[in-house]
């Protein structure tokens, strides 16, 4: 043990609800089915199983991700003629019409979002299990960008629903979705709960030398 | 009274800190508290005002899509439904809900909660509402929505003509009050009134 212990909720015996914030001392309530006095809600010292939950949606999130990119996201049925679109086509159409911003934001938000969310959380789960005790401050403040940004990869969804929704004009330009946007949203959706699941109080935990779960 | 980091379980005694300012937790940084002036009110304004735009955001179309003398309009919920008729009905779920249904249910449920509380009242049921509320936040999705349509518009003006409707701009009003909403609501503050009031 290095030094004095910082004084943490856990290690003073009181338990705090996730979400209305309301601390309760542990001899109060029974560890198991605790739920909080003030919001109802079941109450644990961290929040369960997380990461093997957070590897879990992880893995599938990662798995998706190939459909998601290999097959079209939409297709344009224009005088006959059919035209696929994925992810990176759309990304370089918009290039080659020097939409630069817009094709910048939404090669962020579709390509770069979705694999930096799955490369950060996969890391902060690793510093957990091998108890890693670098830079404890940078690892909190990426956990907390993670989860800010993980909702942002949406946009490519509802870039298509607008056009499926707009352009249905029979034979002259019709925009039908594609397998590719279910399988994206698939990925969208599971790295939010990803994010959700991972408790970042289990790398502070880790610093005071507490490897028990 | 003590406060636990929500994000490194860190103990605090919480001080009073002057209006305008928050609190943040001394070792990982989080946001503890955020201590505003008549914090609750703001946020009921700013709901209501959020309410009103998402309904003349249902009146009007957004985009309005021109070509070979051919006109298609689209409304809030039109993309969902063509999701939904297409086959691929889980993203026409998906969008419905975090376009549509998300965003009002969560203007509904600060209304509900806040309007009683400023009449010194309780809310039917706070636990629940609160929640539901917390809940519900991050899959309310109505400013990504706005970027979405913004794509839609630049990624259509290559080929046809596109023009922008009533509705994009109450869009853009309602996601800025529930932005606002949002910045001004400080949970302890929500629970703390609760507090009182039982």
């Amino acid at each position: 043990m290095r030094g004095l212990l910082p004084i943490t909720a856990k290690n003073s015996g009181i338990l705090a609800c996730e979400t209305c914030h309301k601390l309760i001392v542990c001899d109060t309530v029974s560890e198991k089915g605790a739920t909080c006095p003030r919001c109802k809600r079941a109450i644990h010292v961290r929040k369960k199983d997380s990461l093997n939950r957070t590897w879990a949606l992880l893995v599938a999130a990662l798995v998706l991700y190939i459909p998601a990119n290999l097959f079209p996201i939409m297709t344009l049925i224009s005088f006959g003629r059919e035209s696929r679109e994925t992810i990176l086509s759309g990304i370089y159409q918009l290039f080659l019409s020097d939409q630069w911003v817009i094709a910048i934001v939404v090669l962020l938000a579709s390509v770069f979002v979705p694999i930096f969310k799955i490369a950060a959380l996969a890391f902060l789960v690793i510093s957990v299990q091998m108890g890693l005790t670098w830079r404890p401050v940078f690892r909190a403040r990426l956990y907390r960008f993670v989860e800010w940004i993980g909702r942002w990869s949406m946009i490519d969804i509802f870039m298509i629903s607008v056009l499926i929704a707009l352009v249905k004009l029979k034979a002259l330009a019709t925009i039908e979705a594609g397998p590719g946007a279910l399988a994206f949203a698939a990925v969208v959706i599971l790295t939010m709960y990803a994010s959700k699941t991972f408790d970042p109080r289990l790398m502070w935990d880790r610093l005071e030398g507490e490897i028990d779960e | 009274m003590r406060l636990a980091c929500p994000e490194c379980d860190l103990l605090h005694e919480s001080m009073e800190i002057t209006y305008g300012h928050s609190g943040y937790c001394q070792r990982c940084g989080a946001v503890l508290f955020r201590n505003h002036k008549n914090s609750l009110d703001k946020t009921l304004a700013f709901a209501i005002t959020g309410l009103v735009f998402f309904l003349l955001a249902n009146i009007f179309p957004i985009l309005v899509f021109k070509m070979n003398g051919n006109t298609e309009a689209n409304q809030l919920a039109d993309g969902a439904l063509e999701f939904l008729n297409s086959g691929y009905w889980p993203l026409g779920i998906l969008v419905l809900f975090a376009s549509v249904i998300a965003p009002l249910l969560v203007l509904c449920l600060l209304v509900s909660i806040l309007l009683p509380l400023k009449y010194n009242r309780l809310p039917v049921i706070p636990e629940l509402q609160i929640r539901t509320l917390l809940s519900l936040r991050p899959w309310a999705m109505a400013e990504i929505f706005v970027i979405g349509i913004m794509v839609a518009f630049v990624k259509l003006g290559d080929f046809a003509e596109v023009g922008i409707g009533g509705s994009l701009i109450s869009i853009i009003c309602m996601v800025l009050a529930m932005v606002l909403a949002f910045v001004f609501l400080d949970r302890r503050t929500l629970w703390q009134r609760l507090d009182q009031l039982k």
